[in-house]
């Protein structure tokens, strides 16, 4: 009952330690584990720096994933790349035949083994001669190495496969003791070291060597999956650093190894507000009136037919003739086929082809495996440097169930584009019957404009429709336009949309017929009404002019009765003045007595 | 060190090869090597006496014949001649494996 007091007080003391040692590396101005690059794409992102400087790296994995290449492009590069020269040890294959084999990849071990940048010696053991009589050890190993180290200064060691020892030699356990002194060797000889291994059953190594080499242990694997092959790599160990843990694809083709990261790109790209056209002015009035954002990612998705690769051929047209370059990957019609389809609605790519501004990449990706398939993406991207990117269609990367891995090569494919600000238009063949609003391959999230290509079915006629479903960072239309695919192009028209639902194709023309016809008709009736209103104005007003006539009549009399009236007033007045002079009457003169007399 | 070489001229045996040339391959003075040398010396005189050629070669002070004759394991011997070449690596304190892996028959 005692134990768990100590144990409980031991974690939390134990703790802000372990969250020290992890902080310590961001922290700016605390030297990091020295590391060494290796050189090799991506793997160097994912290791944030290399390998382990002056320790060994255990890399593994099953029969022809890559060690030995892996290994080699190590040595070769800090050979070439680093001033760092290296020793080659091979248990497995002899020299000649491992100088044969990397000279594909470009690398010339000969000049290199010339100039004294590259040792490679081969061990080779005859099972068949050896006998074992009493204790033995590795020396001669040890000797072999060390003279090989010193002869060229070599700061790289890779033994490759030592794990065939077991095989070669006696008593395991002798091995194993002389192997563990091996690497402790390596370490205190300050050389970088890469020790490869065979996968064992359950075990990362046959022989269990991530025993021994603890400080960064990486596992290649190939597997294949629907006749597709595909190449892993993992960090699943690094000691004193931070590591990208995920699984990464990577590849070997003819410049050596290369490891995609999806994350090495990250969200750090800058975005372009700068709008560039459709090429479909209609379409630019539907996307807030001036078209995509350049360096986003449009995806124009579609059922079968519904004008998914024209809405394209616009936008490469309008692309090349503002001076972009465009770079077509086609995964299904040979250049030829696309360039007579578009003619046929009136776009001619012919002529940016002439001029370069237009390049054409015809594959079938299943061909080449997607990882293979993204590295010729991003290589053709990076020799032709076009301003747009267009894959038609993206669903000819799927093939039975690689959505993971078609949705990660997706992620990176377009974080690559943007990075580049690179406008990437991608069509996606969607199935009928199926939810539109969704795409097999589960990359809405990564589109930017999302356009919607529908079939209308209705009066025994299909027509095309098309619908902005989602466009980041703008005002967008959100209205259904019917399109018409003419001899001079696409054309957007506002669908019809009455109590009866929306009408497309012949069904609208209809409509509209009987849209003028109705109001021609209240054209008619409102002209009716109209001259019927001025008639009654114009009677009116004669009735006003009348009444007015009328009242100017009975004033001009009342002004004369009036008039009649003031006149006898006066004439009265004067009478009475009259009277009264004449009866002399005095009330009156007595006040005008001394003026009259 | 190479030891002189002791020869016997006995033609007539034809069961057993005429010689024997071996080379034994040590690290300075390591026990191992000690030993190694020890028991190589007393197998071969005990059994070839006088048709046996010996050289021990000390890979310290020759790093290159370890690359050269593709030496891992230390001590090897390795039996020249007569052919098919052969190789025992350890101490060599097992003698019985020495006389059956150099296929060393003393003489009867």
């Amino acid at each position: 009952m005692t134990k768990p007091t100590p144990r409980s007080k031991s974690i939390p003391a134990s703790r802000p330690k372990s969250g020290q040692k992890s902080r310590t590396p961001s922290e700016p101005g605390r030297t990091l584990l020295p590391k060494a690059a290796t050189g090799i794409r991506g793997l160097d992102e994912i290791t944030e720096g290399g390998l382990p400087k002056g320790r060994p790296t255990l890399v593994c994995g099953g029969a022809g994933c890559g060690k030995t290449l892996l290994a080699m492009e190590f040595l070769v590069r800090g050979a070439t790349e680093f001033n760092e020269p290296g020793v080659f040890m091979a248990f497995e294959e002899t020299a000649e035949d491992l100088t044969k084999n990397v000279a594909s990849l470009g690398f010339d071990l000969k000049d290199l083994i010339a100039r004294k940048k590259i040792v490679l010696d081969f061990v080779y053991i005859e099972r068949s001669e050896i006998e074992q009589s009493g204790e033995y050890d590795l020396e001669g190993l040890f000797i072999r190495l060390g003279a090989a180290i010193d002869a060229i200064g070599a700061k790289r060691v890779v033994l490759d496969t030592i794990e065939s020892l077991f095989v070669d030699l006696p008593n395991p356990l002798i091995l194993r003791a002389e192997l563990r002194r091996l690497f402790r060797w390596l370490k205190d000889k300050g050389v970088t070291a890469i020790i490869t291994g065979e996968r064992g059953d359950g075990t990362l190594t046959r022989q269990g060597l991530e025993e021994y080499v603890s400080d960064c242990v990486i596992v290649l694997d190939h597997r294949v999956d629907e006749q597709t092959s595909s190449r892993r790599l993992r960090v699943v160990k690094y000691r004193g650093s931070i590591h990208g843990t995920n699984e990464y694809p990577f590849l070997i083709d003819e410049d050596g190894f290369s490891v995609l990261p999806v994350t090495s790109t990250g969200l750090d790209h800058t975005t372009s507000s700068e709008r560039i056209s459709s090429g479909i002015e209609r379409l630019d009035a539907m996307l807030g009136g001036k078209g995509y954002y350049r360096g986003s990612s449009i995806l124009i998705s579609g059922t079968a037919g519904t004008g998914k690769s024209s809405l394209v051929a616009h936008f490469t047209e309008a692309a090349c003739r503002r001076g972009d370059r465009v770079l077509y990957f086609s995964f299904e019609e040979s250049p030829d086929q696309i360039m007579r389809n578009m003619r046929s609605i009136g776009i001619d790519l012919q002529p940016w082809l002439k001029k370069d501004l237009l390049q054409f990449h015809a594959t079938r990706p299943s061909e080449t495996g997607l990882e293979m398939h993204l590295i010729n993406t991003q290589k053709a991207v990076n020799a032709f440097k076009p301003q747009a990117v267009i894959m038609d269609p993206l669903s000819a990367f799927s093939f039975g169930n690689n959505e993971v891995e078609v949705k990660s090569m997706l992620i990176r494919l377009i974080d690559f584009l943007k990075t580049n600000r690179i406008i990437g238009v991608f069509t996606n063949l969607t199935e009928g019957g199926g939810v539109l609003e969704k795409t097999d391959l589960y990359i809405s999230s990564l589109i930017d404009t999302w356009l919607l290509l529908r079939n209308f079915d209705s009066g025994s006629e299909r027509n095309r429709g098309i619908s902005i479903l989602k466009s980041r960072g703008m005002a967008h239309s959100n209205q259904t336009r019917e399109f018409l695919l003419t001899d001079h192009g696409v054309e957007l028209r506002d669908v019809n949309i009455g109590p009866d639902g929306m009408l497309t194709g012949s069904a609208r023309l209809a409509k509209e017929a009987e849209n003028r016809a109705a109001l021609l008709r209240r054209n008619q009736k409102d002209e009716a009404r109209r001259t019927g209103l001025e008639r009654k104005r114009s009677a009116l007003e004669a009735k006003i002019a009348l009444l007015r006539a009328e009242f100017a009549l009975q004033e001009a009399d009342l002004q004369t009765i009036i008039g009649q009236e003031e006149a006898e007033k006066a004439q009265w007045a004067q009478g009475s003045v009259d009277m009264g002079l004449s009866r002399k009457a005095d009330a009156k003169s007595s006040k005008r007595k001394g003026g009259s007399k | 060190m190479k030891t002189s070489p002791t020869r016997s001229a006995r033609q007539g045996d034809k069961q057993t090869p005429a010689r024997y040339i071996l080379i034994l391959y040590v690290v300075g003075q390591s026990p191992k090597s000690v030993n190694a040398i020890a028991n190589i010396k007393k197998i071969c005189e005990e059994n070839l006496q006088g048709r046996y050629e010996l050289e021990v070669i000390d890979l310290y002070q020759q790093p290159h014949r370890a690359q050269d004759e593709q030496i891992i394991a230390v001590p090897t011997l390795i039996r020249k001649i007569p052919l098919p070449l052969r190789r025992i690596i350890g101490d060599l304190s097992d003698t019985e494996r020495v006389l059956v892996g150099m296929d060393i028959r003393s003489k009867a």
